[in-house]
């Protein structure tokens, strides 16, 4: 029986059962659309840790205080804040520490902003001139935190797009920060909301006045920020601020350091990690469902096997091969498979389209994804369908007739 | 290939006439044919040193009662099976040691079955299911030969007709047309009046005759006495021996 004809056959008999070969494809559809679906969440959550750190400037080394290292990204700030502003002026020293283009200590806590027209509650951060380069940042309107602002400890703050706009203020009103007032000299230029935070929602004041004023901490820093000249020279910038802080800090055994220095690739790496391993576990459930489809879709071509005996049998006497038979089986199990999964496809895409919209939950969906779920769609439901298949070949006519 | 062009060239040009054999040249020839079923104690001999020669162009009845080995005999005529031991020689051809898929070939080719349950697919018009043989041979014009094979068996104007819609002797009748499309060497039939009532198994008969007098070769396989005469030729198995033969 040529090709044609067998794909006629099949999809006559498919036809002739619907309501079967319908409940049959859902198995499949479901097991598509959840792979397609789950992976473009977790894409869209990896694309969104990536973008935002990356924004951040892959040159970008942080310095916290604190030894647990091993391994860890986010641990490791210990609670004595060992870091200070010496430290600052110590990195700054071009001479010993060539390949550090720019410092910025950082000192932050949640506080809420209250202006004339309403009140906000945002991350305020005590920094230097330094914060705008290692964030990778540029001021929209007015100016940044200047280096006499912090010798002066002056009461001037500068906000995000969002911040401001939301407190309705701009370059030269006043906002109260824990009671005291603050004038904003500066707006930053919008960067955009990534994912999980908005960055144009914070303030920024120099890291002198959050100290006296706002957080406290008597000259120590949270956190020290560098950036490399370069993302090549990262390497040898974290090697000399190592050196510097081994030496201000008086610490002779480097395992025994009281701080921890991690690059932005690191992050990277292990926040890369993270949402990797949560996608293959989505997609490995979604995987799994398919299988079940699989195996619906043998369940069924295993019962049709036994209902249509006799119309095995018959094919049989009037000259169908083995072969033949064979084809004809696996042919209806792939078309039923191939339908779901382009159902699945279909439904997959839905769900992109309205969860973004329904449940503001970011959904990327990227071919590769797609056309392996089809792919194995089809994969499954041919190897599903031999044993079925099989056993429709090797019956003998004779038996088949009289049943 | 060529073989299988030519041959769907012949079923084409000449629908009416029988075969491409020459009439009383030898179409079967059983030597000696054993069956067993089952093995060891359970060993049943369905078939015992059976030997039978029908040539082409003749019409046999083969009469017996149930379990006498007719059901078998019937297997292995239409190549649905293959002997334990003995040689089957259909039209010079050893089938007796023949493979699934080679049985298959000479079924699809050289015979057409008529069954007592019609086995006709319930989805398929009438013209659909006479075409199925010739779906296993990729020939181009089926429509026009399914419609041939209808014409004469009389159902011209029941083509589009789904079996259900069909009286008993109807959908028999569509069975034959199926068994003639294409072009085979013999007919075979079993019971083929065995779900009919008095007149649509006259009808059906009829149709077997008139078959046989264009040059056909037929074997029906029957219990029933009133049957046997539409043959011209009645062997009796009894015990899965041939017991004796009447000429008609």
């Amino acid at each position: 029986m040529s090709l044609a004809h067998t794909i006629e056959t099949g999809l006559r008999s498919l036809l002739g059962h619907r309501l079967r070969s319908v409940l049959t494809t859902l198995g499949i559809l479901f097991g598509v659309a959840a792979v397609i679906a789950t992976v473009g969440i977790g894409q869209a959550s990896s694309d969104s840790v990536t973008a935002r750190i990356t924004s951040l400037g892959t040159n970008l080394l942080t310095i916290s205080s604190g030894s647990s290292v091993t391994g860890g990204v986010f641990g490791g700030a210990g609670s004595a804040n060992t870091l200070t502003m010496a430290d600052v002026s110590g990195l700054q020293d071009r001479q010993s520490a060539p390949d550090i283009q720019a410092v910025a200590p950082v000192t932050q806590g949640r506080a809420s902003l209250v202006s004339t027209s309403g009140n906000w509650s945002t991350t305020v951060s005590g920094s230097t001139s330094g914060w705008l380069v290692t964030n990778s940042r540029t001021i929209g309107t007015g100016s940044f935190v200047s280096a006499n602002d912090v010798a002066t400890r002056a009461q001037v703050i500068v906000l995000g797009s969002t911040t401001a706009s939301n407190l309705g203020v701009g370059v030269g009103d006043l906002v109260l920060v824990k009671q005291i007032p603050f004038e904003v000299i500066g707006v930053l230029a919008p960067a955009g909301s990534q994912g999980f935070g908005n960055q144009d929602d914070l303030a920024v004041v120099p890291i002198t006045t959050a100290q006296d004023e706002l957080f406290g901490g008597n000259g120590s820093v949270q956190r020290i920020l560098l950036s490399a000249t370069s993302a090549s020279t990262v390497g040898s910038a974290y090697l000399e601020a190592n050196q510097i802080l081994l030496q201000t800090h008086h610490v002779t055994d480097p395992s025994a350091a009281d701080f921890t220095i991690t690059s932005q690739t690191q992050v990277l790496s292990t926040a890369q990690a993270v949402t990797q391993t949560l996608t293959i576990l989505l997609a490995s459930v979604a995987a799994i469902s398919l299988l079940v489809g699989g195996i619906g879709v043998m369940n069924i071509m295993l019962v049709s096997v036994t209902e249509r005996t006799s119309e095995i049998g018959l094919r049989k006497a009037l000259g169908a091969t083995p072969g033949d038979l064979f084809r004809q089986f696996v042919i209806e199990a792939g078309t039923l498979t191939a339908l779901g999964g382009l159902l699945g496809v279909a439904t997959g895409l839905a769900v992109g389209y309205i969860v973004p919209r329904a449940a503001n939950i970011a959904v990327t969906i990227t071919p590769l994804p797609v056309l392996t779920a089809v792919g194995v769609a089809v994969a499954v439901g041919l190897v599903f369908g031999v044993y079925p298949a099989l056993r429709a070949a090797r019956l003998a006519p004779i038996e088949a007739l009289r049943a | 290939m060529a073989e299988a062009i030519a041959e769907v060239g012949a079923a084409a040009q000449s629908a009416e006439v029988a075969s491409g054999l020459a009439p009383s040249a030898e179409l079967i020839r059983l030597e000696s044919i054993t069956k067993v079923y089952g093995s060891g104690d359970a060993e049943v001999a369905a078939l015992r040193s059976f030997s039978l020669n029908v040539t082409s162009g003749e019409s046999v009845a083969v009469m017996g009662p149930s379990g006498s080995g007719k059901s078998t005999l019937m297997n292995i005529l239409g190549c649905l099976d293959i002997p334990s031991s003995g040689r089957y020689w259909f039209a010079g051809q050893d089938v007796s040691r023949l493979n699934e898929t080679e049985l298959a070939r000479v079924r699809n080719r050289r015979i057409g079955f008529v069954f007592q349950q019609f086995q006709l697919l319930p989805k398929l018009s009438a013209w659909r299911n006479v075409e199925l043989p010739l779906l296993y041979r990729n020939v181009r014009n089926r429509r026009a030969l399914a419609l041939r094979a209808l014409e004469q068996v009389g159902l011209s104007n029941r083509v589009d007709h789904r079996p259900t819609q069909l009286s008993g002797g109807q959908q028999q009748r569509v069975a034959i047309a199926r068994a003639l499309v294409t072009n085979p060497d013999l007919i075979l039939a079993d019971e083929p009046t065995g779900n009919l009532d008095t007149a649509s198994s006259r009808d059906v008969l009829a149709v077997l005759r008139e078959l046989n007098e264009q040059g056909r070769t037929i074997i029906v396989i029957t219990h029933d006495p009133e049957v046997a005469p539409v043959a011209r030729r009645t062997v009796h198995v009894r015990d899965g021996q041939l017991v004796d033969e009447v000429a008609a």
